[in-house]
This record gives C-alpha cells, sequence and structure tokens, in this order.
C-alpha cells in the first residue's frame, strides 16, 4: 500500500523572511502508523504542519498526500484535500464556542462531501465517537465552552476523526492537560485511530509520551534550516 | 450551513451585534419617516384641495390666500365685496361658489361662515362629499355644525351651547357673549382641515359682528338674538374672505382665473389650489433635500458602524477561522461567512427600521390632525422607498467586503498559527 505522506528535498521560507524556516529532505508516513514528531519550539513545527495540511505550498521539494502531489495543487485543490483527508487537533481551544458539542464534531462533514457521505448519519457518527472518547451523553447538547479543557481536547479529537480521515494531524494536543489526562487521552485516541484506519502525526515536545508510538523522529536534527526564534 | 453557522456567530456576539442593528435601524428609521412624512403630508394638503378649483380672495400672494382660506395659517389682509361673490355665483362656468367668512374661533379652532350649500356641494379628496356623522345643518340661525375633530376634542355634544370668541386666537378676551350657538350637526371625518373647523350660516356671522365695525363691541350698537331673529331674512354681510369655486367643466378654469385676475371693479385674486401647492412644495424643497441629505448621512454613519463592528470583531475571531479553515472550510467560505453576517445584520437593521418609522408615524398622526388638520395615514412604504432600501443593503454587502477580504487574507497568512 502506497504511504500517506511521502516528503522529499523540501524547503519553505516565509514570505519576507530571508532564510528558510524548514529544510527536509525525507518524511513518510505509512498507513495508520503513529508516528511521534518531537518538536521543541523554535524547531519549524507549526510550519511543516502547515505544509502537511495544505495550508501553505513549499518554494522547492515534494509533498505527496495520498498519492496526490500537493505541492503542485492549486490552494483550492490543497483545500478540498485537508477537507476529505486530513482530521486536525490543536493545542487548545479547539472548538467553536457558540456551537453545541455535537455540532463542533460534525463540523468537518459540513465542509467536506467525501467526510459526511463516509460518517453515513452525521449526528449518529458524532454520538458514537464522543461515547468512544468517554464523553457522556448529557454534554452533547452543551456549548463547547462549557466543557472542562480536558473534555474540550477529546471533543477535538472525535471532530478529528469524523469520517475516517487518512490522516490525523495533532499539535500538541496534551500539552494542556495534566499528566494522567495525557495517558487517558492518548489511549481514547489510539483507539479510535485505529478504528477508522487514520494514521497519525503527533507533535510534541513532551519525550514521555514519546514510547508509546510506532515511530518518533526528532523535527529539530530533521529539520536543517538553522531558525532562529 | 453559512447561514446557521452566522446565526449561531451572531447569537454568540448578540449584545454587540444587538447595538450595531439598532444604529442600522435608527438610522433607517430616520430615512424613512422623512421619505413617509413628505410624501404622507402632500397627499394630505393635496387631499385637502382636492375637489375645488378656484379660490378666490383679495389681491394678495396665492400662496398666501390658499393658506388662510384652507389651511387656517395665517389671516387674511382683505376681504371681497359681497356683490362680487354673487357675480362669481352667476358667472356660467360656476356650477358651485362657497363663501367663507373667516374672523371669529372658538377655543382655538376656526369658526367660518359660510351658505348652507357648503354641506352639499363641498368636495374633498376627489369627488367625496361631506355626510353627517350625528345631526344635520344649521337651520335655525344661532345654530352652528361642528368638524369631528372639534367635537372630539373638545368633548362637545349635539345640542350644547357654545360662545364664540372675536378673532382667530386660541385665546381671546373678546367673546359673543350674547350670542350663544347651538350644535346642530357634527360631520363625518374627511381627514382635511374641514374637521377642525365649525361652520356656522353667514347669516349668524353677520348678525353677531354688528356693532363691531371697530374691532370690538360698540356698547349700544350691538344686535340682541331676538332683534336679529326677527330680521333674519334681511341679514347678509357686506364682505366675505374668500370664495370656493367648483366649475361646470374643468376646461373653463383658466379663462375664468384670468377673468376674475383682470377683474376691474375690485382687485382679486383667484388660484387653482392644486398648482399653488406645487409653489408651496417647491419653497419647502430645500428643507426637504436638506433632510433627506441629514438621513442618507445618518445611513452613512450606520453602514459605517457595521465595517466598523466587524473590523474590530475580526482580530478577536482570528481563532474561530482557524478552527474553520483547519475544519476544511475555504478561505473564500469564510470571507462569504462574514459578507453574510454583515447582510443578516443590515436586513434586521433595514426591518427594524422600517418598524421605528412605521410607529412614528402612528405617534406623529394624532399631532399631525390636531394642528395641522392633515390627516397621516399609517401606510406601507411605497416600492421607490423599498428599492432605496434594497440598494442600501446592498451597500452594507459592499462595504462588508473590506472586512472580509481582510479576513481573506489573514486566513491565509495565518495558516496553522492559530493566536490566542
Amino acid at each position: 500500500m502506497d504511504d500517506v505522506l511521502r516528503i522529499a528535498d523540501l524547503s519553505y521560507t516565509w514570505p519576507g523572511q530571508a532564510a528558510p524556516t524548514v529544510v527536509l529532505d525525507a518524511l513518510t508516513m505509512a498507513p495508520g502508523e503513529r508516528v511521534f514528531l518531537y518538536g521543541p519550539s523554535g524547531s519549524g513545527k507549526s510550519t511543516l504542519l502547515a505544509l502537511i495540511a495544505g495550508l501553505i505550498a513549499p518554494q522547492q521539494g515534494q509533498i505527496t498526500l495520498l498519492g496526490e502531489r500537493i505541492d503542485q495543487l492549486s490552494a483550492a485543490a490543497r483545500d478540498r484535500l485537508r477537507a476529505n483527508q486530513q482530521g486536525i487537533i490543536f493545542q487548545q481551544f479547539n472548538l467553536l464556542p457558540y456551537l453545541d458539542v455535537r455540532s463542533n464534531v460534525g463540523l468537518p462533514c459540513r465542509f467536506s462531501k467525501a467526510r459526511a457521505h463516509r460518517a453515513g448519519d452525521v449526528n449518529q457518527a458524532a454520538e458514537r465517537l464522543l461515547q468512544a472518547m468517554d464523553l457522556p451523553a448529557e454534554l452533547w447538547d452543551r456549548r463547547a465552552d462549557q466543557l472542562s479543557v480536558g473534555q474540550q481536547q477529546r471533543v477535538a479529537a472525535a471532530r478529528a476523526l469524523i469520517g475516517q480521515p487518512a490522516m490525523v494531524l495533532a499539535d500538541e494536543p496534551t500539552s494542556a492537560l495534566d499528566s494522567d489526562r495525557q495517558l487517558q487521552f492518548l489511549a481514547l485516541l489510539f483507539e479510535q485511530v485505529a478504528a477508522s484506519g487514520s494514521a497519525l502525526l503527533f507533535v510534541s515536545h513532551d519525550l514521555k509520551l514519546a514510547g508509546q508510538f510506532d515511530r518518533q523522529l526528532d523535527l529539530s536534527a530533521l529539520n536543517q534550516a538553522e531558525v532562529t526564534v | 450551513m453559512l447561514l446557521r453557522l452566522a446565526r449561531r456567530s451572531l447569537l454568540n456576539r448578540r449584545f454587540a451585534v444587538g447595538l450595531t442593528v439598532c444604529t442600522i435601524a435608527l438610522s433607517i428609521g430616520l430615512l424613512v419617516m422623512v421619505e413617509q412624512l413628505r410624501s404622507e403630508v402632500r397627499s394630505g394638503f393635496q387631499r385637502s384641495v382636492a375637489g375645488t378649483d378656484l379660490i378666490v380672495g383679495a389681491r394678495t400672494a396665492p400662496l398666501q390666500l390658499l393658506l388662510y382660506s384652507v389651511f387656517g395659517i395665517g389671516d387674511a389682509t382683505n376681504n371681497i365685496s359681497w356683490e362680487t361673490y354673487e357675480l362669481l355665483s352667476q358667472a356660467p362656468e360656476v356650477d358651485w361658489a362657497l363663501p367663507m367668512a373667516l374672523g371669529d374661533a372658538y377655543r382655538g379652532f376656526r369658526v367660518m361662515g359660510t351658505s348652507e350649500a357648503f354641506f352639499d356641494r363641498f368636495q374633498y379628496a376627489g369627488r367625496r362629499s361631506l355626510t353627517f356623522q350625528r345631526g344635520q345643518p344649521f337651520e335655525g340661525l344661532f345654530e352652528v355644525v361642528l368638524g369631528t375633530q372639534v367635537a372630539r376634542q373638545l368633548g362637545i355634544e349635539l345640542g350644547d351651547a357654545l360662545v364664540l370668541s372675536h378673532g382667530t386666537g386660541r385665546v381671546s378676551l373678546q367673546r359673543h357673549d350674547d350670542h350663544p350657538f347651538t350644535v346642530s350637526g357634527i360631520l363625518a371625518p374627511t381627514g382635511t382641515p374641514v374637521d377642525q373647523q365649525l361652520y356656522i350660516s353667514l347669516a349668524a356671522h353677520h348678525a353677531i359682528h354688528i356693532g363691531w365695525e371697530s374691532g370690538m363691541l360698540r356698547p349700544g350698537t350691538g344686535l340682541s338674538a331676538e332683534q336679529a331673529r326677527e330680521r333674519e331674512d334681511q341679514l347678509r354681510p357686506d364682505s366675505i374672505t374668500a370664495v370656493l369655486l367648483g366649475l361646470t367643466t374643468r376646461a373653463a378654469v383658466f379663462s375664468l382665473q384670468r377673468r376674475v385676475n383682470e377683474y376691474r371693479a375690485e382687485p382679486l385674486t383667484a388660484i387653482m389650489p392644486t398648482l399653488t401647492l406645487q409653489e408651496l412644495w417647491r419653497i419647502t424643497n430645500l428643507a426637504e433635500s436638506i433632510l433627506r441629505a441629514v438621513s442618507a448621512l445618518v445611513v452613512l454613519a450606520g453602514l459605517l458602524g457595521l465595517v466598523t463592528v466587524l473590523l474590530t470583531t475580526l482580530s478577536e475571531r482570528r481563532r474561530e477561522m482557524a478552527i474553520l479553515r483547519a475544519n476544511g472550510a475555504r478561505p473564500w467560505q469564510i470571507a462569504s461567512l462574514l459578507v453574510f453576517e454583515a447582510g443578516l445584520m443590515a436586513a434586521l437593521g433595514v426591518l427594524a427600521g422600517v418598524g421605528l418609522a412605521l410607529l412614528a408615524q402612528a405617534a406623529a398622526a394624532p399631532w399631525l390632525l390636531a394642528n395641522w388638520g392633515v390627516f397621516l395615514s399609517v401606510s406601507w412604504p411605497s416600492w421607490a422607498v423599498w428599492q432605496i432600501l434594497l440598494a442600501i443593503w446592498g451597500c452594507a454587502l459592499l462595504v462588508a467586503l473590506v472586512p472580509a477580504l481582510m479576513a481573506y487574507r489573514t486566513t491565509l497568512a495565518d495558516g496553522m498559527q492559530v493566536r490566542q
């Protein structure tokens, strides 16, 4: 089976800056693979994630997502691919505060027909994932900002997984949680990533979680750009 | 889909959004009110004179004649002679001639001496005739007919006795105490100054003024009520204030007007009231234009307020936009979300503004009726007004493109970095 993600000879410079922020020879991920990417601050992790998510396009090199050269796609085509195939979890404040929990989980299905189609009944799929992420039913109709931070992160994970995207990008999703909750969150996330067959790229600067993953990478070693932040 | 997100997002910021909608509503309300009042006042004045072909008075400015004869604004400086009135009423092209003798008042309402024909022949709002709500025309000498507003506002009933005041002021120390009048009838509402007047016969008008030639009663010269009743057939005034004319054919109006204006025996002015009204509107045009310009500026301020709110919330909402973007929203969808919100706020503001204007009209209507005798109907804005409102709504969408484009650019530049 083809790799989910393949990066080769990548270089990206932010507009207005003299030196590149990311210079990367190679990075690949197999389907369903769980990769821990160690990225201390200043290692260019946000830029790399934006490149993988197709929010920005590299000046040099190739990024292949599910066999598509996203470095050659138009911005609109990259948007479509992201909407259809990627689930994203941020560090914190993932949810739209004015929507209820269930609608927040269903959000990607509003922007992607493919994910809505795979999810089937969007509300049912959302509820199934919320249940799997250990969120009791009485929370589903609440506004998202009434939940605790830990609960919000689990809602965000459920949202990233709805409609079975090929890849989940997680940008330090556990850094706002205490260590017990971190392990619990990770266990639930792994379970559901496995259930939907998605690959997981998990960026963190917290090495104690690294052992749980199939593979560990150190971005500060991979990235050859001389980052000065 | 966008509609739901826009609605929820707006509800989430309901306070700021509510204030913005209020700003727009107030500005639209002002604009619509100015437009509505303008057209309603015009049609109100128009309906008051729409049945009269010519008004003849002493030589004066046409507008002045119109204002004092029909609308009770200002006073006549001169009268026309009884002979001229008779001559006019006998002219071949004249269908009816209604004399008006002014100069008295009852608690601020004008008293008009006229002939009984007034109740049969006077026409308003095109071809509508007067009808009686209660009672009948004056028959006895000291009987009076009331316009509907006079009866309603002063709480006067049929058979009540009234003592008229000399002079047209609201407060008068000189009263026709020796000649109390009995109410014989109350007219049905017309929505014209007819509602604001009292009507007595010319004979009665003359009778109560005998001995008043110097402006107040000379002791010993007045006519007692009994004397007056005995001599009723001979009582007629030497002069009257104005004559309202209805012609047998409209085509005759210009030639008769010219003949009256060129009449040698007495200096006269004949006006076509509907044309003279146009003269009034030409004068008020400047004030109307200023009002319009002011309300247009206020609407502009409202729209700027809308953009300001969108712009200031833009930085607060960066996270919201990054979340939407990470979940598959395209930049144009986020931009159109903002345009959508602006459209929703502007639409709410416009509708609320129209509601405000209608409320203001409903509130102003009794005042206009009481003070000017102009009937203001609370009417739905005309298609022309709706077109203006639609254009304003379009402008709101256009100006919302500014924050929308800015959002478009920031969502592109922000990438994955979600700022707090």
